[in-house]
């Protein structure tokens, strides 16, 4: 059922898949995730839903090789099938809730989008721009070729601004800097939504609390089963913990605990290391890793 | 043979099981079956029926044993249970159908679950699977689950010619039989494998990756997809902690996280899942869920230790549990309870400080309550805790759907003992309605809740 009707390379290790998801597409709203699983065994990998068309029942999912499941997904092409795609999980994003509207009209949003963070981010815009409501988009990578998305974003965003760590492309500098350098220029915002690296959506909330902007960030935490049964996606946020899967993943980034969700993500580095060389390096892999023992 | 002694049953050398994830224990062979079974009396009144939440014939079935006719008992059995193989393995049989068998009264009850057991492996060896002749009857019933209520009542249904789909969220049914119960205890891919295919064979549906509440909600099944009735088993899922300082720490999992990752994700088995092999292990809790996360942590190489608050005599657990995990060389640290989980420089376990506790009086459960000795804690090294204290419905189904009530564990509110809720034609039962119980307890709840929503199509 779950077959992968388009398959494309974005740009660096980032793919775009389009997926025949009906149980997905029946009530998903942007700032949803989903779950897809390839093969029996198969790792349950979290993923933000981009966009949806509720007539064709597909969902489009971009992601990013970064472990061994990931790799695996990236093998797959147009007409294979993944073994189950679950979903929506998660809590649609606030902004884009019909019954926010009014609220919603009275903001002046930026978003702020880092690496793969641009997918998620656009369906958002592009649902306001839908409903009438303008909005800026800082979207930002390490360097030029892991842009993607640039004219689909520049399409929907009231003013697009695109900044490279490497200045390769655009603005020199991180989307950080960009917000500050528009603040300096005397632009205004009083709500902000950053996605991205972790470490990417910390440094944009220790900004925005300076500059006194509300901001909500997506977390990605480690997951398991993604329906508040296990408990591995707990994050402190204020002065409580709360699952990521079932409350969020949007939450308040000023009340988000990020030192505690980048440790918790680290945790399983080593074995998953160990997985990803196994598959990139197969039988030639002897060793060196430090963690296989292959070498002893 | 003495009479008043159960026929012993093989098992895996502790030393060697340790080490594997292979079932603990092997079952009767024919001739150890139809002798304990002639140690049945066929009791007028057998009191062993009325021990189980099923009622199962036992003594017919047992007396097919004992002639030899196995696939008579197992028609016996299968008018009752859709599930005889599991519930053999794991059913609290000393508390249910063997706690009150009337040969316990002198000597050891007979060994009911070891039999029921052994007639459901015979039947699946020999490809016998139970049949439904039933005329279906055009009426859709949704059911929400595929736990052993769910599996329960839509078995049932469909023997009576409901046309029944089973929506699941996660990607392979079973419910805590799969995520929960670990290969050593209950084999995922021969036994619950092959009783859930039974229950499709009944002509059952099972839809799995839908979650119910997010994919579809109960209110769009019944107005818009045509189910005249639903039945909620969606379990008791949501893990509690304790709230005590360093609880987030790398190191730190709940029992859901940890078997979930082995038994439904096969870690063990080094798939692409990861799981963290810990080196010294505190498991923190006293029932059955300890004891499996004990016992998968000592597989996976550790040192265990159980901290329990209360003592020997009180472990929640099954008796055969906590045997098997002492022979196993399970650490059992009792009348301690943590009071904070000790972190290194990364954020990683390095200990947990723990408490000391002695018995007071009794408190609401009849159990002696533990009381803190002041001044009496003191840490235990460790890498990995894992807290098995127990689990709640979650709110997912009970948040989406109009005039659901529940009460305020959270427990989804039954009207009747056919678990008729606050919302016409809808039902629910097992962990879902009770709390954290038992399989046998949550298919008996998934029978009863058949017969009523039958009765609801009657009237
Ligand atoms: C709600 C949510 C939405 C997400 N949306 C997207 C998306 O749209 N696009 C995308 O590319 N990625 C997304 N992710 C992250 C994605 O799920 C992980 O990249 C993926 O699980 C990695 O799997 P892997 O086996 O390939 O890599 P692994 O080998 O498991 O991990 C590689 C490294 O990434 C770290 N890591 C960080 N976060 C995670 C995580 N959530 N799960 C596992 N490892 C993690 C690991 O510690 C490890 O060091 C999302 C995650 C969540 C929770
Ligand atoms: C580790 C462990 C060991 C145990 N050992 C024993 C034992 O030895 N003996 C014993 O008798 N009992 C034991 N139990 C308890 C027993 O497993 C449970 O009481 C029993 O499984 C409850 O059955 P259920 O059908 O009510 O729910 P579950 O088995 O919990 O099944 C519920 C199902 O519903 C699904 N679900 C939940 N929400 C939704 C939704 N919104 N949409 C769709 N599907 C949903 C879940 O994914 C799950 O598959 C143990 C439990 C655990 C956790
Ligand atoms: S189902 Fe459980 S309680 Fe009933 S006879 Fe079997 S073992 Fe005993
Ligand atoms: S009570 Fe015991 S002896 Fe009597 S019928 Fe039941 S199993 Fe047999
Ligand atoms: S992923 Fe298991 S509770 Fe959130």
């Amino acid at each position: 059922m779950f077959e992968i009707l388009k398959k494309e390379l974005l740009a660096d290790r980032i793919y775009l898949m389009e997926v025949h998801a009906p149980n997905v597409t029946e009530r998903c709203l942007p700032g949803q995730f989903l779950i897809v699983r390839s093969g029996e065994d198969g790792e349950r990998i979290p993923l933000t839903i981009c966009d949806y068309d509720r007539e064709k029942g597909t969902v489009i999912i971009v992601f990013q090789t970064v472990g061994a499941s990931t790799m695996e997904m990236a093998e797959l092409n147009e007409g294979d099938c993944f073994t189950d795609v679950v979903g929506p999980l998660g809590q649609p994003s606030e902004l884009c809730r019909e019954e926010n509207l009014e609220e919603t009209r009275k903001k002046k949003i930026v978003f702020i989008a880092g690496g793969v963070g641009t997918a998620p981010v656009y369906p958002q815009v592009k649902w306001l721009k839908e409903h009438g409501i303008p909005s800026d988009v800082i979207m930002g990578s390490r360097t030029r070729d892991l842009l993607f998305y640039v004219d689909e974003m520049r399409s929907v965003a009231e003013n697009l601004y695109v900044t490279t760590d490497d200045g390769t492309y655009g603005f020199h500098g991180m989307g950080t800097n960009q917000l500050q350098a528009l603040w300096d220029d005397g632009k205004r915002y009083d709500h902000c939504v950053a996605i991205g690296p972790m470490i990417m959506m910390k440094f944009v909330c220790k900004l925005t609390k300076e500059l006194g902007i509300h901001t909500i960030v997506s977390m990605n935490p480690i997951m398991v089963d993604g329906t508040g049964m296990c408990g591995a996606c707990r994050l402190i946020v204020g002065d409580q913990v709360k699952f990521a899967c079932v409350d969020g993943p949007e939450f308040d980034g000023h009340l988000v605990d990020f030192d505690l969700a980048m440790k918790r993500a680290a945790q399983y580095k080593t074995e998953e290391g160990r997985k990803k060389l196994e598959l990139e390096e197969g039988a030639t892999h002897h060793g060196g890793c430090g963690n296989c023992g292959g070498d002893k | 043979m003495d009479v008043n002694v159960r026929t012993p049953i093989a098992e895996q050398d502790p030393k060697v099981r340790a080490t594997n994830f292979d079932e603990v224990c092997l079952g009767y062979t024919e001739e150890e079956a139809v002798e304990e079974a002639s140690r049945c009396l066929n009791c007028k009144n057998p009191r062993c029926v009325g021990g189980c939440p099923v009622s199962i014939n036992i003594p017919a079935f047992i007396q097919e044993v004992k002639n030899k006719n196995f696939e008579k008992a197992y028609e016996i059995i299968s008018e009752s249970s859709a599930l005889p193989a599991v519930c053999g393995r794991v059913c609290p049989q000393e508390t249910q159908c063997e706690g009150v068998c009337v040969r316990g009264v002198k000597g050891e009850a007979v060994a009911i679950g070891k039999l029921e057991r052994f007639v459901a492996d015979w039947a699946r060896k020999n490809g016998i699977t139970p049949k439904n002749t039933s005329k279906k009857n055009g009426h859709k019933v949704a059911v929400i689950g595929a736990g052993p209520s769910g599996l329960t009542c839509a078995g049932d249904l469909a023997k009576a010619g409901y046309e029944v789909t089973i929506f699941e969220a996660l990607h392979k049914a079973g419910g805590v039989l799969v995520y929960g119960i670990p290969e050593f205890r209950l084999p995922k891919d021969e036994v619950v494998a092959k009783e859930v295919e039974n229950v499709k064979n009944l002509g059952v549906t099972i839809d799995t990756d839908v979650v119910v509440g997010k994919s579809v909600t109960i209110d769009d099944l019944m107005e818009k997809d045509g189910y005249e009735a639903v039945f909620i088993g969606s379990g008791a899922g949501l893990p509690r902690f304790m709230g005590i300082p360093g609880e987030q720490a790398n190191g730190v999992f709940s029992a859901n996280e940890y078997l979930t990752r082995n038994n439904l994700m096969k870690a063990y088995k080094d798939g692409p899942t990861p799981i963290h092999h810990g080196k010294k292990v505190v498991v923190v809790g006293g029932g059955n869920v300890a004891m499996d996360s004990a016992r998968t942590a000592l597989r996976l190489g550790a040192e265990v230790h159980v901290v329990y608050r209360r003592s020997m005599a009180e472990l929640p657990a099954r008796a055969e549990e906590v045997h098997h995990a002492e022979e196993e060389g399970i650490i059992f640290d009792l009348l301690q309870n943590p009071t904070e989980i000790l972190t290194d420089e990364n954020g990683d376990v390095r200990g947990i400080r723990v408490i000391k506790m002695e018995l007071g009086e009794p408190d609401e459960s009849g159990r002696r309550r533990p009381v803190e000795i002041p001044g009496s804690e003191y840490e235990i090294e460790c890498d990995t805790v894992i807290m098995a204290l127990g689990t709640s419905p979650n709110p997912l189904i009970a948040s989406t759907t109009k005039g659901l009530d529940t009460n305020k564990r959270g427990c989804i509110v039954s009207e009747d003992e056919f678990g008729k809720t606050t919302r016409e034609g809808v039902y629910a039962g097992g962990d879902a309605v009770t709390g954290a119980a038992t399989v046998i307890l949550a298919m008996g709840a998934g029978k009863a809740a058949a017969k009523g929503i039958m009765q609801y199509f009657e009237n």
